[in-house]
């Protein structure tokens, strides 16, 4: 991990008259990460991206982006950034192609039609660019939504629920970009999503709120190594191999079988150390099956509202 | 900032809206022409007959000035009900839009975008009376050709035909300022919400609200006429009385620019306070 903070927020709060939208939050983003924010509806998130962006004021707290402080280096640190906040609003009576010259010109970048088209085609739209964005669909102007994030080639791109209202192939081919733009391209990206599983599959670092306040933060390995998840063992024989787990020291780990499966809570290392065991007692285990990942773990943390 | 000027031009140019105040005006000109190419000829002579016997009048009355005077008259009370058709949807459209979010997270102040837009809404005003004016001025020449100017205000006033573009150049001047201080308090009502529809509706009821204010003949409201800037607004008319009242001019200019500048500072505070919500 690189120890370079892109993102410093200290004590961030933000009231609305009696509600109290984000209390007391701290997070940290380092360069390269892929940074995970979760929350259930209403814990605050797009209110945190929002402030980042300086969308709206905080009431108190402190933000940092790239060691500098937003009110005071607003331009400098906004030419270094792109970003999706909620759902991407475009001009919708203008074509996907004078969106993007707009807003190209905005963040002073360059604004050819090479550079626009290039864009538009990495996201797909290339062949409806003079199309006005009014006749797009909602995965389509997520996905215009991505080019005008990446137009000015930011160093940290804010992604607030990206994948929204995309189709499997177009999740994937988001997800696919926002690992390339990860390790290929150096970029630092914060990613808010309720699709755990991409989270999951892409970040790097991750923070849980709830409720405007921190509930954990860490790299993602390190938050699920260490808690139980549920998996599902697929072996042959079943009696035999039940046998051999009732006389274990797994014993403690199992929790259910059903025709050739043994369920079992157990961590990541636990499970490798498991399939291990089982194979060198001389069983052919076909399949190892997590029930259990970042979806329990988030529904854990949000529920019981604490570590 | 001309960037950003350009940007909002792009964009107001780009919408039907902006063209029904442009549409309006050639309609409505057109009409008062034709209206005037086959009838003026019997107005004016209506407007004359008390004192054709005691002045001989050498030239054409119903020249171009005369129409373009008309139509000033009548239009310049309309033309505020379509300029805030624009100036109304300026902020609370890219609200409506969503695309605050699109154009507050560049690296453009809000002050930039706030003062771009206020240029923008500007530069429409200039541009409808530069078209009111080429349409009732420029064709109405053509059209009708030149002479001295009849104009009827509190008397009848001939005006020779090398004293009177200045006066049209000072009305339209004039009729500028007060419809940038129409165009800015539709925007700063544009600032406050999230449709235009509130906006448009906001400062035309202000208007029609100071025009009866000033209509009735009660000694109070007769009292803050002069403080309506619907009063102030009509001192365009003093560029074709005989002798221009300058004082009351600038008195008025002051008192609009006054405006106009309270209008753009309320705004841009409110903006570069404001939490973009939507």
């Amino acid at each position: 991990m690189n120890s370079e903070q892109v993102i410093e927020v200290r004590g961030l709060t933000k009231k609305f008259g009696n509600l109290t939208a984000v209390n007391n939050l701290d997070l940290n983003v380092y360069r390269g990460d892929v940074f995970g924010f979760l929350g259930p509806n209403g814990a605050g998130k797009s209110t945190t991206i929002r402030m980042l962006l300086s969308l709206i004021k905080p009431t108190s707290g402190e933000m940092k982006i790239f060691g500098k402080s937003i009110s005071k280096d607003r331009k400098e640190i906004f030419s270094k950034i792109g970003a999706i906040v909620e759902k991407p609003d475009f001009y919708l009576y203008l074509s996907a192609y004078k969106n993007l010259e707009i807003l190209g010109k905005l963040s002073g970048t360059d604004v050819s039609k090479k550079k626009l088209m290039s864009m538009l085609e990495l996201v797909g739209l290339d062949k409806r660019y003079k199309s006005k964005v009014k006749t797009f669909s909602h995965g389509m102007k997520q996905r215009l939504g991505i080019a005008q994030a990446l137009l000015h080639d930011p160093e940290l791109i804010i992604l607030d629920e990206p994948t929204t209202g995309l189709d499997p192939q177009g999740m994937k081919e988001i997800r696919d970009l926002i690992i390339y733009l990860s390790r290929e391209k150096g970029k630092t990206i914060f990613l808010s999503s309720h699709i755990l599983h991409e989270v999951e599959l892409i970040s790097t670092r991750m923070i849980i709120i709830n409720k405007g306040t921190t509930q954990v933060e860490g790299t993602v390995d390190e938050l699920l190594k260490t808690d139980k998840i549920k998996v599902t063992f697929e072996v042959d024989k079943i009696e035999d191999a039940l046998r051999l787990v009732n006389e274990s020291s797994w014993q403690d780990s199992f929790k259910s079988t059903s025709k050739n499966e043994i369920n079992f809570e157990l961590t990541k290392n636990e499970i490798a150390e498991l399939n291990k065991y089982l194979i060198e007692k001389g069983f052919s285990v076909s399949a190892i099956i997590p029930v259990r990942s970042l979806e329990d773990f988030f529904l854990k943390i949000t529920e019981g509202g604490g570590k | 900032m001309m960037t950003l000027v350009f940007i909002e031009l792009q964009k107001m140019f780009k919408k039907w809206r902006t063209y029904i105040g442009i549409i309006a005006v050639g309609f409505l000109t057109i009409i008062v022409q034709l209206v005037l190419y086959f009838t003026g000829k019997n107005f004016v002579d209506s407007q004359m007959r008390g004192i054709e016997q005691s002045f001989v009048i050498v030239g054409n009355l119903l020249n171009g000035y005369f129409i373009a005077r008309m139509i000033l008259t009548l239009l310049i009370i309309h033309i505020p009900f379509l300029i805030v058709l624009v100036g109304g949807d300026l902020l609370a459209g890219e609200a409506t839009a969503g695309t605050y979010r699109m154009i507050l997270t560049r690296p453009v102040s809000r002050f930039q975008v706030i003062t771009s837009k206020f240029i923008a809404g500007m530069l429409y005003v200039i541009i409808l009376l530069v078209w009111l004016a080429f349409l009732s001025l420029g064709v109405s020449l053509i059209v009708f050709g030149s002479g001295p100017l009849l104009s009827m205000g509190s008397g009848i006033v001939i005006f020779a035909e090398n004293d009177i573009l200045w006066r049209f150049l000072g009305a339209y001047a004039f009729a500028a300022l007060s419809m940038t201080t129409v165009i800015f308090i539709s925007i700063i009502f544009s600032s406050l919400v999230q449709n235009a529809i509130g906006p448009i509706v906001s400062t035309m009821a202000i208007i029609i609200i100071f025009l009866i204010i000033s209509a009735i003949p009660v000694d109070f409201l007769q009292s803050i006429k002069p403080y309506l800037f619907t009063t102030h607004m009509t001192q365009w008319n003093n560029f074709f009385n005989d002798e221009v009242n300058y004082t009351e001019i600038f008195n008025s200019t002051w008192i609009l620019l006054a405006h106009i500048v309270g209008l753009y500072a309320v705004t841009t505070y409110i903006f570069m306070k404001k939490d973009i919500l939507s």
